[in-house]
């Protein structure tokens, strides 16, 4: 299936680059940010199901639980500013049979709230929906203060946790529904900036199960978040210079799918992991974790380099990060030489 | 099938205290580690509310309907183990199985391990935010239930305890009664001296709450105030419950090093003489 998708995904990103917005505060093409989707999701949910809670601390509008809060604000709880309480009070309320979604901006939630997601909601196995948003550097104007470089990292160690990335608003509502019907704590991490819509409208998401665009013979690439279409992008590139390059959008990154991992390293024998994220203990820390034990391979990992961010627009901290489709080019066609 | 509210029989409570007192002291001489003092200084709250306040069923630990009891202070995880076993959740030879491999009773209690335990604690200061879902929770579902939940002095130094007492007091969540075991003590000494929490009472009646000053060793009073807390209307109740850390057994009273030291087989033995006189006089 991903073939035809693939085609027709590079050919739109290269003829029309209205489909490939900039990143940033307005993304001003037809892109749509993932914590958009996310405010749309928990709408059509809080709709379906009664059961439905959220809670947020102080960051409505931002986080886009604003609308769920209208709509039913019965069921909603701002905490105000206070992080630590919101996780417990979420927990206390799976208690009760709830099914509730935390939001706020994804360094507060998984930095400041670390030990209560480990204590209360991951060690019980609660089923508490951990939607972060504000992920990645593309935060952007803010500073490194607000941009969470590490929470997948800190979310992946944690037993019992699952680790959603999704890399566009059609697969952010997808992963919003499949949430609600698994049990268990989970943890999605959304953006705050306009990102190109790459995934098919047919598309169906399934926790655990990757997307495979395209699998190359030369080199893959496997990425999450918005750097699914910064691949997408790479991998167009490199097809023009006869260099086959595949795309995997890894989106669930706990549990990791093996068996698409593996297929990509068996066929191209380079893997590629890109992600808005510390290249340490996210996507590319598990996936050299995986190959290293089951299928040794040459990777490399583009990410942030053990180094926060810095304020800035989107699309300079991205060039500035090397969070580009020319910096992934370059770093396949680096490797293929040696 | 529904287990409702004990008995009010002050005379048979205090004997049960005894007898709560006697099994935390036996379950942790026996595993050779654990917290002897904060289950002790809170030995006569706990059997105020699993012999007599608290609606639950030990048949069915999860009827929709109980009353909860979230132990905020998880070290005193022998007190809870000890109230679960005595009312049934479990057979009672369980409880030397305390902190051993393979044991559902962990050092900490784990909620996924062992029925009755409604939530893991053990990281201090998380319990009342717990305790404010499941009262948010059961307001949502128009039961009447109510969540108790036990903290020590020390642990509202943690700064989320206060971000819970806010909550509990801006949602009105008359559900909620929490009970400090008061005992004046923490690991490195009297919490005067590590961090002050005077004047606890005003603290918390600053935070909205309604709060009721009692002696933590008088189980008229423990009744008394659980009483009165399930009358107040609009804001959530704050029990402090002025205790003694290793409360029962002279040896261990008020001294620190109780703090997280197990007794040991010659300790036992006179601890429990002690406990046997009181009952025999």
């Amino acid at each position: 299936m991903g073939e035809k998708i693939q085609e027709s995904k590079i050919k739109s990103q290269e003829s029309a680059p209205p489909h490939n917005p900039p990143l940033g505060k307005g993304g001003s093409g037809g892109g749509v940010a993932t914590r958009d989707a996310y405010g749309e999701a928990l709408l059509e949910l809080g709709k379906k199901r009664n059961d439905v809670v959220v809670l947020d601390a102080d960051l409505s509008g931002s986080t886009k639980t604003a609308s769920f809060a209208k709509a039913f604000p019965d069921r909603f709880y701002n905490m105000g500013i206070s992080e630590q309480d919101l996780i417990g009070t979420a927990g206390g309320l799976s208690l009760t049979g709830k099914l509730p979604f935390a939001s706020t901006f994804a360094v507060f939630e998984t930095g400041r709230a670390w030990e209560q997601i480990r204590q209360t909601i991951a060690y019980s196995h609660l089923n508490v929906k951990l939607v972060a948003t504000h992920s990645g550097i593309t935060v952007a104007e803010d500073g490194a203060s607000h941009q969470a470089i590490e929470d997948v990292a800190l979310m992946r160690v944690l037993p019992n946790m699952t680790v959603i990335v999704p890399s566009d608003g059609i697969e952010t509502k997808q992963v919003i529904a499949a949430i609600a019907d698994y049990y268990g704590p989970v943890y999605v991490r959304l953006g705050r900036s306009k990102v190109p819509v790459i995934m098919p409208e047919d598309y169906k998401f399934s926790i655990g199960r990757a997307h495979r665009f395209h699998i190359g013979k030369d080199a893959n690439i496997i990425a999450a978040g918005i750097m699914v279409a910064v691949a997408l992008k790479a991998m167009g590139i490199l097809k023009n210079e006869g260099v086959d390059a595949g795309v995997i959008n890894m989106s669930t990154i706990k549990p990791l799918d093996n068996d698409a991992v593996l297929s990509a390293a068996k066929a191209s024998g380079l893997i590629v992991t890109a992600e808005e994220h510390s290249i340490i203990g996210g996507l590319g820390g598990a996936v050299c974790e995986f190959l290293s034990e089951n299928y040794p391979v040459p990777v490399r990992r583009i990410g942030l380099k053990d180094t926060f961010g810095c304020s800035g627009p989107s699309d300079e901290l991205m060039k500035l990060y090397g969070l580009t489709a020319d910096n992934i080019v370059k770093t396949i066609k680096e490797a293929l030489k040696k | 099938m529904t287990q409702l509210s004990g008995s009010r029989d002050i005379g048979q409570l205090k004997k049960q205290a005894r007898t709560v007192r006697t099994e935390i002291l036996k379950m942790l001489t026996e595993a050779g580690s654990g917290h002897t003092g904060g289950s002790l200084s809170a030995a006569d709250i706990v059997t105020a509310l699993y012999f007599c306040k608290m609606r639950h069923n030990p048949k069915d630990p999860v009827w929709k309907e109980r009353d909860r009891f979230i132990l905020s202070k998880g070290h005193a995880a022998p007190l809870l183990y000890t109230a679960l076993a005595l009312s049934g959740y479990f057979d009672k030879s369980l409880l030397k199985t305390l902190r051993k491999i393979g044991s559902p009773l962990q050092g900490h209690p784990c909620s996924k391990l062992l029925p009755g335990v409604e939530i893991s604690t053990g990281s201090l200061g998380q319990g009342l935010s717990i305790a404010n879902g499941i009262a948010m929770g059961l307001r949502m579902d128009g039961l009447n239930s109510r969540v108790y939940c036990l903290l020590g002095d020390g642990e509202t130094q943690e700064g989320q305890v206060w971000e819970a007492a806010m909550s509990a007091s801006h949602y009105r969540l008359d559900n909620i009664c929490a009970i400090i075991d008061n005992n004046g003590l923490q690991i490195d000494g009297p919490c005067c001296d590590v961090m002050a929490l005077e004047p606890i009472v005003d603290k918390w009646a600053a935070f909205g709450w309604h709060v009721i000053d009692i002696d933590g060793h008088k189980m008229g009073a423990v009744l008394d105030a659980l009483d009165e807390a399930g009358t107040v209307k609009g804001k959530p109740t704050m029990i402090v419950a002025r205790t003694v850390k290793g409360k029962g057994v002279s040896f261990f009273e008020g001294k620190v090093q109780y703090h997280g030291m197990a007794p040991t087989s010659e300790e036992l033995g006179k601890a429990l003489k002690e406990l046997e006189d009181i009952d025999n006089g």
